[in-house]
């Protein structure tokens, strides 16, 4: 049975151990620091990665805070790649609200660009039509198109409780053959994957079309579709805290039991997330290929869609957050072409995004340190 | 310490032991000792310490302050591991068990032998062998999710058996269990004090701690209030002050029975459960303004499904009307529309959002509507006015209105729905099981609520398994058995054992679980 001893031998013994105790109420700072310090630790780890297979840690750093900060036109360039991560992070970030594992950002985000490509290459609107109306169709298509990719899977999980997980995930394959069946074929510019170039009235307008007017502007390839993104961080941050439908989400998110018994209709709702959150994929995909590309091709996305579901975590689903977390990893992008090896940024990611999980802890545990 | 006289030394014994948390005391200076083959119950409201003290006891929590001996002997533990290596065993409120597993490979799980095959069939003897000692009644071969919750707690005792435990720590054994289920816990606990072994019994019912406990400790916000009394010649009222602080009354006051027009009627309702059996087979009832109807019954007879189809949440076949209104199929927003109010039987999975605010979890129900609501827009500022209001009106105790509910203790979360439910001005209030696991103050202030509503007008349906509140509350009783109504008394009329022979669906002489709940009626 047991030892006798065990007790007296415990009490006897003394030396530091490590305590985890449940933490009923968690500070309101706490989380944010609890990001800081993931963030950091990440940062952390991949340097001492960096030094061990030879690397120079702090020059990498360096170098990287340089070529995504170092001047007006790479911080520019940052603000560029950072646009379809703000809007497929809020993608991502109003899903995972109400505990929709969107994962289809890349899909949706793939049929935006397709959409909006169709307003200039199908054509929707006659030839020649003024940037003012194409502009806005073109906006529409995106949204719109994203959003029916999201419906899809909102249909499968509000109505036959398919796993979205699945879903998506899957549907991002669709979409991307979806495209390729386009640039490859009816769309195809002489042979090649892509399509032929849009004209100027279906490009977003850049800061360094104002050049002629503002010669500093010039080179800034910042464009229109920045404005688009904060302004939907900015509503979607007002829409979640301030309004009816927000609280919905909310208490959704928090507990679907309490949420039937508030007379929330979660179907319908689980519904509308889906195809706004794809919408604001599809939006990003439109201003890919209206702000950036100015064409479609498959290479469209280096996987904005997915980062997307890092940035919303690092945010931790708070839209305003979302902005700095999509710039932080627009930099990291941007570096990974200056880098090398190119996968370094493509490490640092996914570390952060562990160190993140893994902060969970700090707040869901106090740790303490006692004597044994 | 041994004033029996015996040279045994204590089973556990502590002394000033002190516990902190960010902001509260939760153990302060608590001398507490356990004598061999007693049980010991320890007894105090919500939040008064009880678990700290005895997390501390079985290594989950280290104290701050204070010394621990284990049969004479000093001990610090480090993990619950050295306190079952001590010989104690704690089961906590919510089990440890892997649902997919069988009993035996349960009580296995963890331990250093078998340490490579198994030998199932070996050890469900074993296990058998174990249980029977005890009159512990489990199948060794049962897949832990078949079982029901009384018979999940009897593999957690067996567990800690199996390891060896004579210190069985159990934290509000009972608060899971139906009336039979706490008769039969307590003739296990009787067996096993008979073997040797020795038994904290925590709790905060004062019926349950007299019938089971040797003695009693009582703690109050941290502190002990009356140290390891013997409960013989304890009377209830004694342990309510010691544990309130307060003089408690024994009942609410109510008034005449002035019952006004039908506001529900049932008529042949029919309801599935969530496995698709059959739950309501039949159920017709009118409410009336004014009146409390109480559902008697043993839990699992329909009442979880009967509050359910009347507020929304469930479907049905049959006819339900609410102040004369058909509707074939009813939603909760329906329901709410119709001023139906509903106190949930799950307070935190389904009654309260809990990693929301006060605020955010007592506007549920209104914010919808003005004033609340402005257009689609929430009033944030109106919200939280209606927060303060109702947090002072209705005690709700906590440091402010932005404070998540899951940092409630349950009384002050059943004040929440409560206030919340109540503040919508229901024509119908459904309240399931509103006192269970609440302390003796708490349910004094919810019978009071209840009460209030009913001067005010409104019908209330009151589903209890206590028939001690269904009696002092109601105006009407309705006993409910396998989804039936057996019978509606009115409560001036209703005959205590007729009430109890009706629950267990009429067959045989008096009813066992009816015993442990009513003063006056002798015991099997
Ligand atoms: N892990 C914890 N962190 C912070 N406070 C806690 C923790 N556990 C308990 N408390 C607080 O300590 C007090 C005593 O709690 P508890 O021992 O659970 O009481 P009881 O079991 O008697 O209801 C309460 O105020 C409670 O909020
Ligand atoms: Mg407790």
């Amino acid at each position: 049975m047991t030892a006798a001893g065990s007790p007296q031998g415990v009490a006897a013994r003394s030396r530091r151990t490590v305590q985890l105790e449940r933490r009923l109420d968690v500070p309101r700072w706490l989380p944010y620091l609890a990001t800081l310090g993931a963030v950091a630790f990440a940062l952390l780890v991949s340097a001492m990665i960096l030094a061990a297979v030879g690397g120079d840690p702090i020059r990498s750093y360096l170098h990287i805070v340089d070529s995504a900060f170092g001047d007006i036109g790479v911080i520019s360039d940052t603000m560029v790649k950072a646009t379809p991560l703000i809007l497929t992070g809020l993608a991502c970030a109003l899903a995972f609200r109400m505990r929709l594992w969107n994962i289809g950002a890349e899909g949706q985000l793939l049929m935006g660009a397709w959409g909006a490509s169709a307003v200039v290459l199908v054509p929707l609107l006659p030839p020649g039509a003024p940037a003012l109306v194409v502009i806005p169709a073109m906006t529409l298509a995106g949204f719109a198109a994203g959003a029916l990719w999201g419906f899809i899977p909102g249909l499968l999980k509000a109505r036959l409780a398919m796993n979205e997980i699945i879903a998506t995930l899957m549907l991002n394959y669709v979409a991307a053959l979806w495209i390729a069946f386009w640039v490859f074929g009816p769309w195809s510019e002489g042979g090649f994957q892509l399509t032929a170039q849009f004209p100027r009235e279906a490009w977003l307008p850049r800061l360094t079309d104002l050049a002629a007017q503002v010669p500093a502007l010039g080179g800034l390839t910042v464009h229109l579709g920045l404005a688009f993104a904060l302004v939907a961080a900015v509503a979607l941050w007002f829409i979640l805290r301030r309004s009816r439908w927000g609280y919905e989400i909310r208490l959704t998110g928090d507990s679907p039991p309490a949420a039937r018994y508030a007379g929330i209709d979660i179907a319908r709702n689980t519904i509308a997330i889906f195809m706004i959150s794809g919408g604001l994929a599809g939006l990003a995909g439109m201003a890919e290929v209206s702000g950036v590309v100015h064409r479609l091709q498959q290479a469209i996305s280096p996987g904005y869609g997915f980062t997307a579901i890092i940035v919303a975590y690092i945010a931790r689903f708070n839209p305003l957050g979302v902005i700095v977390a999509a710039i932080l990893f627009g930099a990291l992008i941007l570096a990974g072409r200056e880098i090398q090896p190119a996968g370094v940024p493509g490490m640092i990611q996914g570390i952060v995004l562990f160190s993140l999980i893994a902060s969970e802890v700090v707040l869901r545990y106090r740790i303490r340190l006692v004597r044994g | 310490m041994t004033s029996d006289g015996s040279t045994a030394p204590l089973a556990i014994e502590l002394r000033g032991i002190v516990k902190r948390f960010p902001g509260v005391v939760a153990n302060d200076g608590v001398d507490f000792d356990l004598r061999p083959g007693e049980v010991h119950a320890l007894l105090g409201e919500n939040g008064a310490g009880k678990s700290t003290l005895m997390n501390i006891v079985a290594g989950l929590y280290r104290p701050d302050e204070g010394e621990m001996r284990v049969d004479g002997r000093p001990v610090r533990f480090r993990s619950p591991r050295d306190a079952i290596a001590a010989g104690l065993g704690m089961i906590h409120q919510h089990f440890a068990l892997v649902p997919s597993q069988t009993v035996t490979e349960n009580v296995l799980l963890g331990l250093d032998r078998p340490r490579f095959l198994l030998g199932l069939a070996k050890h469900d003897e074993e296990m058998a062998a174990l249980a029977a000692g005890l009159g512990l009644k489990v199948d060794p071969r049962a897949k832990v999710w078949q079982l029901s919750v009384g018979e999940q707690q009897r593999v957690e005792v067996l567990k800690m058996l199996y390891r060896g435990a004579h210190v069985l720590i159990m934290d509000e054994p009972t608060a899971v269990l139906a009336p039979q289920e706490v008769d039969e816990l307590f003739r296990t606990l009787r067996a096993m004090t008979a073997s040797g072994r020795s038994i904290v019994f925590i709790s905060h019912k004062l019926a349950e701690v007299l019938a089971i406990a040797d003695r009693i400790t009582v703690m109050r916000r941290g502190r002990v209030t009356a140290s390891g009394i013997a409960a013989a010649g304890t009377s209830k009222g004694d342990l309510a002050r010691l544990m309130v602080g307060r003089e408690v009354l024994g009942s609410v006051e109510r008034t005449m029975f002035r019952p006004g027009a039908v506001v529900l009627s049932m008529r042949d309702v029919h309801a599935e459960n969530d496995k698709g059996l059959p739950a309501l087979r039949g159920v017709s009832l009118d409410v009336r303004a004014g009146e409390i109807l109480g559902i008697a019954g043993v839990a699992g007879n329909g009442q979880s499904e009967l509050a359910q189809v009347v507020t929304g949440l469930r479907p049905f076949l049959g006819r339900i009307e609410i102040a004369g209104d058909v509707a074939e199929r009813r939603s909760a927003r329906d329901a709410i529309r119709r001023g139906v109010a509903h106190v949930p039987e799950d307070r935190t999975g389904v009654g309260s959002a809990p990693n929301l605010s006060i605020t955010d979890n007592l506007i549920m129900k209104a914010y919808r509507e003005a004033p609340i609501a402005h257009g689609w827009v929430i009033d944030v500022s109106a919200a939280r006015r209606m927060a303060e209001s109702l947090k002072d009106e209705y005690s709700i105790a906590a440091p402010s209105i932005d404070t998540l509910a899951r940092l409630l203790s349950g009384g002050n979360l059943q004040r929440l729905i409560l206030a919340r439910e109540i503040e919508s001005k229901p024509s119908l209030l459904v309240a399931v099981q509103p006192t269970r696991g609440l302390d003796v103050g708490a349910i004094e202030a919810v019978h009071r609520l209840l009460m209030a509503r009913r001067e005010a007008g409104a019908a209330t349906i009151l589903i209890s398994e206590d028939l001690d509140e269904i009696l002092g509350l109601s105006d009407r009783v309705a006993v409910i058995y396998e989804g039936l109504i057996l019978g509606t008394f009115d409560v001036a009329e209703a005959d205590v054992q007729e009430l109890g022979l009706l629950m267990t669906g009429g067959t045989g002489g008096l009813p066992l679980e009816v015993a442990p709940i009513l003063p006056g009626v002798p015991g099997a």
